[in-house]
């Protein structure tokens, strides 16, 4: 779990863990099953590279929290994620006392003690939370650092994450800084429902991730589900692609077509004609509204 | 070699030659400093066509090189993405300047590495010699059928390939100084190109169901793809010609957020809308901020005294009870006449957006007439077809179809004055040109003052109010008026609301 040390020197060793070259990124993301395309493992060879925080934006269910699995699957690295909402503080994401030991602990301090030591020890080490941010910059061993849905969090949070993410050290007050012992791989996803600050772009690389190519979104699907037929993956393919060019709210994501691709399967149809489309397209599609769009535009016999 | 000029405004190099060797030989020198002078030459390029590059982020373009495989075109392009382009309605820009930066290939197709620019140049042909019209003209036909068995097949590489030929074929007509797109197209003609396509790949199927329309959408996007790639070739050989800035500045189109409503397309349209879900729920949340800041719900005494038990009794949190919501109460009124119709268009989708984040909105259109448009954006209803019964079916034209804000205003106010309360923020969406009718400036300083907060939005240009029939700062004396064209100005209107 955690170790203790603080503010050592900032030299990373290199090993294993780290990728060799954006090839090499490729294929252990696949062994993974996490199928990268150019644009993805370039990028995130570069994050590892350059040493620079990853800024993922992209529709839902594109993958990208899966990338941050993924790579700290590859790395063998503890996956520390910080799930961003709105109203989430500094106590919720950096560190925080914990009050209530504190409090037994001066209750139990015995009369004779100087107030002054017991000041020091209440904030010490001992009665420090630890959340997110901080365990990730205190950890030695390979960590990958998720800030998922950076775009839900208040504005103010961002102010925090630049301090934290250009410096990669936090200051506590009554400890001190507190300096990466080693740099955690941080992955930042944002569904780009608020516009994130231009300082905290300019600080990381940047990822736009979109819905696959057919060929690669097919790959996913075949990789994700044994058994069922190429042609079969393709055809699911090439229509959930349709349906998401259709101005529908919710426009299905890979997760959704990995699903359909398993209730096929289940119900043992071999092939996706509108038929099949029509009994199963609540697993894609799931507003009325979508529904009855889908219907529509592709000719189906509802 | 055609193409060694280099791209002029690139100041003397700021670090990289530096780094090069002490011994290197001079030429590996002068290939360091190309390179340099290429990429400040594109980013400066980026900066003009309105990408906010900041040297910090240039700085990291170069480092980011220095890691990867140079020849890797794939993989430049994407260490540059990753770098300088973090917006992904600036890609499109991006892409354009890459291509004409860091082209794909010289001349008539030789690659960097291999052989003499003239070496492929054989195609170019005599142009006496081509007097059939295309369609009659059998190598045309037999051009055809090889892109007709690319798009059938998919094949990428394969289609890049040929677009580079017929650019170099058919891209240059007898007599032009210059390169055009139209001649390769019109030559190719790749839309007729369809319905032997949709053949092929359906044979014996049932025409006109699911099956058709996926092919047809897969086709449709390869088509779009060789149009793509012949413009790319076409915008290389004029760079080649002519230099890369100038063509760079023709070949540009502003990006998303900076685009006039007014003169978008139909596919920027469709991307407006996309962007513009995400800022109404900001202004949903701006309005609604308003009322949160500020002091804290009632204490919850219960709960208090409870979590205080923990700690030995003393009440170190307190806990409060949750303010009620505050629900803002949002009425739209908006111009949908054909003057400001793409702005209009834009506005009702602004409304649909509004109506899914705030509890409340009433949304009224008007020409010269004024309608409740509300139960055409009920939450959950399908936008396309809430527009299309909005046009249909809404009351908007009283007699003559063109804008007259003075009746609008007055209908607005005899039929539905009670849905402006003093809860209401009033929201005016119009160019406030009135053909010269009358203003009812009395009537709109009567809803003005019922209602809590009142801002009007104006799709014109702030030089063009006042012009003409225009009667924008006679409105803007009673609602703040505020200049609207693009996504931009919409996001600054908004944040000005906090």
């Amino acid at each position: 779990m955690t170790a203790a040390g603080t503010g050592h020197g900032s030299t990373v060793p290199a090993d294993s863990a780290e990728f060799a070259s954006p090839a090499d990124v490729d294929r252990r993301l696949a062994e993974v099953g996490y199928l990268a395309d150019e644009a993805i493992a370039t990028t995130v060879y570069l994050a590892q590279a350059l040493g620079k925080p990853l800024l993922v934006e992209g529709p839902a269910g594109v993958g990208k929290t899966e990338l941050a699995k993924a790579v700290a699957t590859v790395q063998g690295a503890e996956l520390i994620r910080l799930q961003c909402y709105e109203g989430l503080d500094e106590a919720r994401a950096l560190y925080e006392f914990n009050y209530k030991k504190q409090l037994l602990a001066i209750q139990a301090a015995s009369g004779d003690r100087a107030w002054q030591q017991t000041h020091d020890d209440i904030f010490s080490e001992e009665f420090l939370l630890e959340r997110p941010l901080l365990a990730a910059i205190r950890r030695t061993g390979p960590t990958v650092l998720l800030i998922d849905e950076a775009d839900k969090a208040d504005v103010e949070v961002e102010g925090m994450l630049l301090e934290v993410l250009s410096d990669f050290q936090v200051t506590i007050p009554e400890l001190g800084t507190v300096a990466a012992v080693r740099r955690p791989f941080v992955l930042i996803t944002s569904n780009a429902a608020r516009e994130l600050s231009e300082a905290l772009k300019r600080r990381c690389l940047y990822l736009h991730l979109d819905y696959p190519d057919p060929e690669r979104e097919r790959d996913i699907v075949l990789a994700r589900v044994p058994g069922i037929e190429a042609a079969l993956a393709e055809q699911l393919v090439r229509t959930v692609g349709t349906l998401r060019d259709l101005e529908i709210k919710k426009a299905p994501s890979i997760a959704e077509s990995v699903d359909w691709a398993r209730t096929l399967l289940a119900l043992g149809l071999d092939e996706l004609d509108e038929a099949a489309v029509a009994r199963t397209l609540g697993v894609v599609l799931k507003h009325v509204s979508d529904q009855e769009r889908a219907v529509k535009e592709l000719g189906l016999k509802g | 070699m055609v193409h060694q000029q280099e791209p002029g405004a690139a100041p003397d190099d700021p670090s990289g030659a530096s780094g090069a060797p002490a011994g290197a030989p001079s030429e590996g020198r002068d290939g360091r400093r190309s390179l340099v002078g290429r990429h400040t030459g594109f980013v400066a390029a980026l900066r003009e066509a309105g990408l906010p590059v900041s040297v910090a982020e240039g700085l990291d373009a170069v480092r980011a090189m220095q890691m990867i495989d140079l020849v890797d075109r794939d993989a430049l392009r994407a260490a540059y993405a990753a770098t300088v382009v973090k917006r992904p309605a600036h890609r499109a820009t991006f892409d354009t300047l890459f291509d004409l930066w860091f082209p794909a290939a010289l001349g008539d197709g030789a690659a960097y590495t291999g052989g003499s620019a003239d070496g492929a140049a054989a195609r170019s042909r005599d142009p006496a010699a081509r007097r059939v019209p295309p369609p009659l003209d059998p190598e045309v036909q037999a051009r055809r059928r090889e892109l007709f068995d690319l798009l059938l097949s998919g094949d990428d590489p394969g289609l890049r390939q040929f677009a580079r030929a017929a650019v170099a074929e058919y891209g240059r007509t007898p007599g032009q100084e210059s390169w055009f797109s139209s001649g390769v197209l019109r030559a190719m003609s790749p839309e007729t190109l369809m319905a032997g396509l949709l053949e092929a790949v359906l044979t014996g199927r049932e025409r006109g169901g699911m099956a058709e329309r996926v092919a047809r959408r897969d086709f449709r996007a390869r088509i779009a793809r060789f149009q793509d790639l012949v413009a790319t070739e076409v915008r290389r050989r004029i760079a080649e010609d002519t230099g890369v800035e100038r063509t760079a500045r023709m070949a540009v189109r502003p990006p998303l957020e900076r685009l006039d409503f007014n003169r978008a397309a139909r596919a920027d349209l469709a991307a407006l809308r996309r962007e513009v879900h995400p800022l109404a729920r900001r202004l949903a949340t701006r309005l609604q901020q308003r009322q949160r800041a500020g002091n804290r719900g009632r204490l919850d005494f219960r709960r208090t005294v409870r979590a205080s038990l923990a700690s030995g009794g003393v009440p170190l949190s307190t806990h409060h009870r949750p303010r009620r919501p505050h629900k803002p109460e949002l009425v739209i009124l908006c111009d949908a006449s054909d003057s400001v119709s793409a702005f209009a268009h834009f506005t009702l989708l602004l409304t649909f957006a509004l109506r899914e984040q705030f509890s409340k909105v009433r949304a009224f259109a008007f020409i010269d007439a004024t309608d409740e448009i509300t139960r055409f954006f009920a939450p959950g209803v399908d936008v396309v077809d809430a527009m299309t019964r909005m046009a249909s079916e809404a009351d908007l034209v009283w007699i003559t179809g063109r804008s007259n804000y003075g009746h609008a205003i007055k209908v607005f106010e005899d039929r539905y004055a009670d849905a402006v309360t003093s809860r209401t923020s009033l929201l005016v969406l119009g160019d406030a040109r009135s053909n010269y009718g009358e203003l009812s400036l009395p009537v709109l300083r009567r809803l003005a003052d019922r209602a809590r907060h009142a801002y009007w939005l104006n799709p014109e240009p702030r030089s063009q109010w006042d012009t003409g029939d225009s009667a924008a700062s006679r409105y803007g004396e009673i609602v703040p008026m505020y200049e609207c064209r693009n996504l931009t100005q919409l996001a600054e209107f908004i944040e000005e609301l906090a």
